[in-house]
């Protein structure tokens, strides 16, 4: 255990003494950080320096590591169904179907968090510029429009804690103005976002930096 | 209507895990019939091999009736190996899987309505076909309804125990046989005992004891194989 145990009750997640190795490379070690209400921390490091991994831990994707993760002071593996219900997760692989329409992949997706309705969908989808593509199937869509189908769940989903695996990867310049303005909105009410990018992120107020490059290698 | 009522219900935004269960089963239903060839694959497989057997044997009915269950139970379980792909791998290659993996309810009933839709749209069309099939492998017809109830009890069984081996290869890149060789030796006594009912019927023996042994295999399976899946999921995505 570290030696200042951070008592504060405002940090949403903390991570004390992260440890993670794969293929006998040392990711990071010794790695510590909060996320208090309000902050967004953007993960930073090069390719291949566990930027993915790390948020995957953080959710409970990844089990290989050693430290201590806990929300809102208490360990996070013993009250996940908590967790999950306050945590957004995108990863690369954005969690839409192809075979379905955006309508119906976010009537899946966002039922598992809380009850929705079709009119709140349209207008998520509508508001990221996907108005008129809600029932064609999600393989005529483009890459960057299937990422808005992904991200419209952020203006569904009531979780207070965004997990964001690159989310700016495959949109257009319009495109990342919406999601920054999402960002700031959801910070300005509270919330919480991790955020890996290699994109410059364009929010006012509470952002945090991590960086990885330098912590695993000796 | 029904939309405006439900928000009045669900004043808060917190959904049951009965809820949950339904959405994913009707997702996976409508993902199953809007990919209309994977739903009729093992339909026309299960229909194609049990033909090739008059034809390659001997159409002669005597000997026909005797192979008749064998064949079909073996078919059956070729046809349940070739649709459980469907089961788990696209959700993994395009990242809804994680989405399922993360949601706030119990992973066990997520499984158990994937599984279910599974079974909904490959081993109950199995079952539907079976008497045509049966028909044409002259079954006598005091064993029909024995093989449909045990095929009913028996094909449940088959997607529960393949949802096992899907989940623990999903993220292999290559698995050729390795699903085969891990559900086949496991589905071997759901076929011994689908197998024994039938023919204990014709030959004029009761068949509650073989339907009721089937019938707790069923209860063991369900209790315990979407477990085991979703213990298996999170070792996948790992």
């Amino acid at each position: 255990m570290p030696s200042e145990v951070n008592q504060n009750t405002q940090n949403m997640l903390s991570a004390r003494q992260l440890f993670c190795e794969r293929d006998d490379r040392v990711l990071f070690d010794s790695l510590d950080f909060d996320l208090a209400e309000g902050e967004v921390l953007q993960v930073q490091g090069g390719n291949g320096s566990g930027k993915t991994t790390l948020l995957r831990i953080i959710c409970g994707l990844h089990d290989s590591f050693e430290g201590a993760i806990s929300w809102y002071g208490d360990p996070i593996e013993k009250q996940r169904e908590l967790f999950y219900s306050s945590l957004l997760y995108m990863g690369h692989r954005v969690g839409v179907n192809k075979i379905l329409s955006p309508l119906e992949n976010l009537r899946w997706s966002c039922s598992m968090h809380g009850s929705t309705t079709p009119t709140q969908i349209e207008s998520a989808l509508a508001q990221l510029g996907l108005r008129g593509y809600e029932n064609s199937p999600c393989h005529m869509l483009s890459a960057g429009q299937q990422q808005r189908v992904s991200l419209a769940r952020l203006l569904i989903s009531p979780a207070k804690l965004w997990v964001l695996d690159e989310p700016f990867t495959t949109l257009d310049a319009h495109g990342v103005k919406d999601l920054e303005n999402l960002l700031a909105n959801h910070v300005d009410n509270g919330g919480s976002v991790l955020v890996t990018t290699h994109h410059k992120l364009n929010v006012s107020s509470g952002i945090h930096y991590l960086k990885l490059d330098d912590v695993g290698h000796d | 209507m029904t939309e405006s009522e439900t928000e009045i219900i669900m004043g808060e935004r917190g959904i049951s895990t009965f809820e949950a269960f339904r959405a994913t089963l009707k997702r996976d239903l409508l993902v199953a019939f809007k990919g209309r060839n994977e739903l009729l694959n093992p339909l026309m497989f299960f229909f194609i091999v049990v033909s090739l057997f008059p034809i390659g044997i001997t159409p002669d009915r005597e000997v026909l009736t005797e192979i008749a269950v064998g064949v079909l139970w073996v078919s059956a379980l070729l046809a349940s190996l070739l649709s459980l792909d469907n089961l788990y791998r696209s959700d993994y290659e395009d990242g809804s899987l994680e989405l399922l993996l993360l949601s706030p309810h119990s992973l066990y009933f997520m499984t158990l309505a994937k599984i279910l839709s599974h079974w909904l749209v490959s081993g109950l069309p199995l079952v539907l076909l079976s008497p045509l099939l049966g028909y044409m492998l002259a079954l006598p017809t005091e064993a029909y309804w024995t093989m449909i109830v045990t095929l009913l009890l028996g094909t449940p069984i088959l997607s529960l125990l393949g949802s096992i081996g899907v989940a623990l290869t999903v993220s292999l890149g290559s698995r050729g046989l390795i699903l085969a060789m891990i559900i086949l030796p496991m589905s071997v006594p759901i076929l011994i005992a689908g197998t024994l009912a039938v023919g204990s019927v014709m030959d004029g023996n009761p068949v509650g004891g073989h339907i009721a042994i089937m019938g707790a295999m069923l209860a063991v399976a369900a209790s315990l194989a979407p477990l085991a899946s979703a213990a298996a999921l999170r070792i996948s995505v790992n």
